[in-house]
């Protein structure tokens, strides 16, 4: 089968490049995929954070998945977990609120305030 | 929900939370009866008889947050509204298996959607789980099961970004070259 050859090349190529990459995840990014979630965008508010996260070249981010986070109102809800713990719940996400948490967010460290879920509360 | 990917990712999400180690998730065309059938089983807790017969009701769930669940009744909507239903089979700690049925050509069966993508999500963001994807119409028949991928990896993360582009372009062709000409959405 061709494509069984295809994922044999990509393994090789991966298995160089796994030195270099840095594989402890050190940022976590739970995004709610709950019904609510899912039929508010959650899927493609995902795909944001997984296309920028590649295309930013950040190592030490995973991004996974969760059940409702509670405030379906609000969905797309994603959170944002420090190595130390802390926690950022972002609101009303898509895609273009997603670029711009990784730039500020993951790159700068700067939470960015306007989207999260404190300020959409006041 | 607008489409059958949406579902899955919603059913899946009961899956996961039920502690399946292995998730089946089937697509079949039979060609006599003109139906489209979408099932997902898994090996997690399962559900008690008592608690299989309300699950359709969208005020029977085991969320703690608040007490509507919706992801199985919208389920049932989509497949009745389509001439089809929805079957539910559980056994407590054996597992579930859920069946939804469509007529093919129902002007309002809803469409299979973006299936790669999700069942790609799916995958990475549940690594430890064995998924397998089966897409069935006549003679042809496509099969994908993580652990044969694993296997060929040798300790290569399956979430890698090559390898999720590779998963999420085999499971595309599976789909074309099951489902070519056979469901309208499908090219």
């Amino acid at each position: 089968m061709k494509s069984i050859e295809e994922l044999k090349a990509i393994r090789d190529k991966a298995l160089k490049e796994m030195s270099i990459r840095d594989n402890e995840d050190k940022i976590r990014i739970v995004v709610g995929m709950a019904t609510c979630g899912i039929a508010a965008g959650a899927k493609k508010v995902m795909n944001a954070f997984i296309e920028e996260i590649e295309k930013r070249k950040i190592n030490n981010v995973s991004v996974s998945m969760t059940g409702c986070i509670g405030v379906c109102r609000l969905e797309p809800v994603a959170e944002i977990i420090e190595a130390n713990g802390e926690k950022t719940t972002y609101v009303e996400l898509d895609a273009e609120k997603v670029r711009r948490i990784v730039a500020e967010h993951l790159v700068n460290q700067k939470p960015v305030t306007e989207f999260t879920v404190g300020a959409a509360e006041r | 929900m607008k489409d059958i990917s949406m579902h899955l990712m919603d059913i899946a999400q009961n899956s996961i939370v039920a502690g399946a180690s292995k998730i089946s998730i089937i697509i079949q065309v039979c060609d006599i009866r003109q139906m489209l059938y979408f099932e997902v089983i898994d090996n997690g807790k399962g559900m008690e008889k008592d608690f299989l017969r309300k699950v359709t009701d969208p005020f029977k769930t085991t969320r703690t947050t608040r007490r509507v669940g919706l992801g199985i009744p919208l389920l049932k909507q989509s497949a009745e509204m389509a001439g089809g239903e929805l079957r539910l089979d559980s056994e407590p700690g054996k597992g579930t298996k859920i069946q939804a049925s469509f007529k093919v050509d129902h002007i309002d069966r809803i469409p299979i959607g973006d299936i790669p993508g999700t069942l790609t999500l799916l995958i990475s963001a549940n690594k430890s789980i064995t998924w397998i994807v089966e897409f069935k119409y006549k003679n042809a028949d496509f099969l994908l099961d993580t652990d044969q991928i694993n296997e060929v990896l040798d300790g290569v993360q399956i979430d890698n970004k090559n390898v999720l582009e590779w998963i999420q372009n085999t499971i595309s062709q599976g789909i074309n070259s099951v489902f070519g000409g056979v469901l309208s959405e499908v090219d």
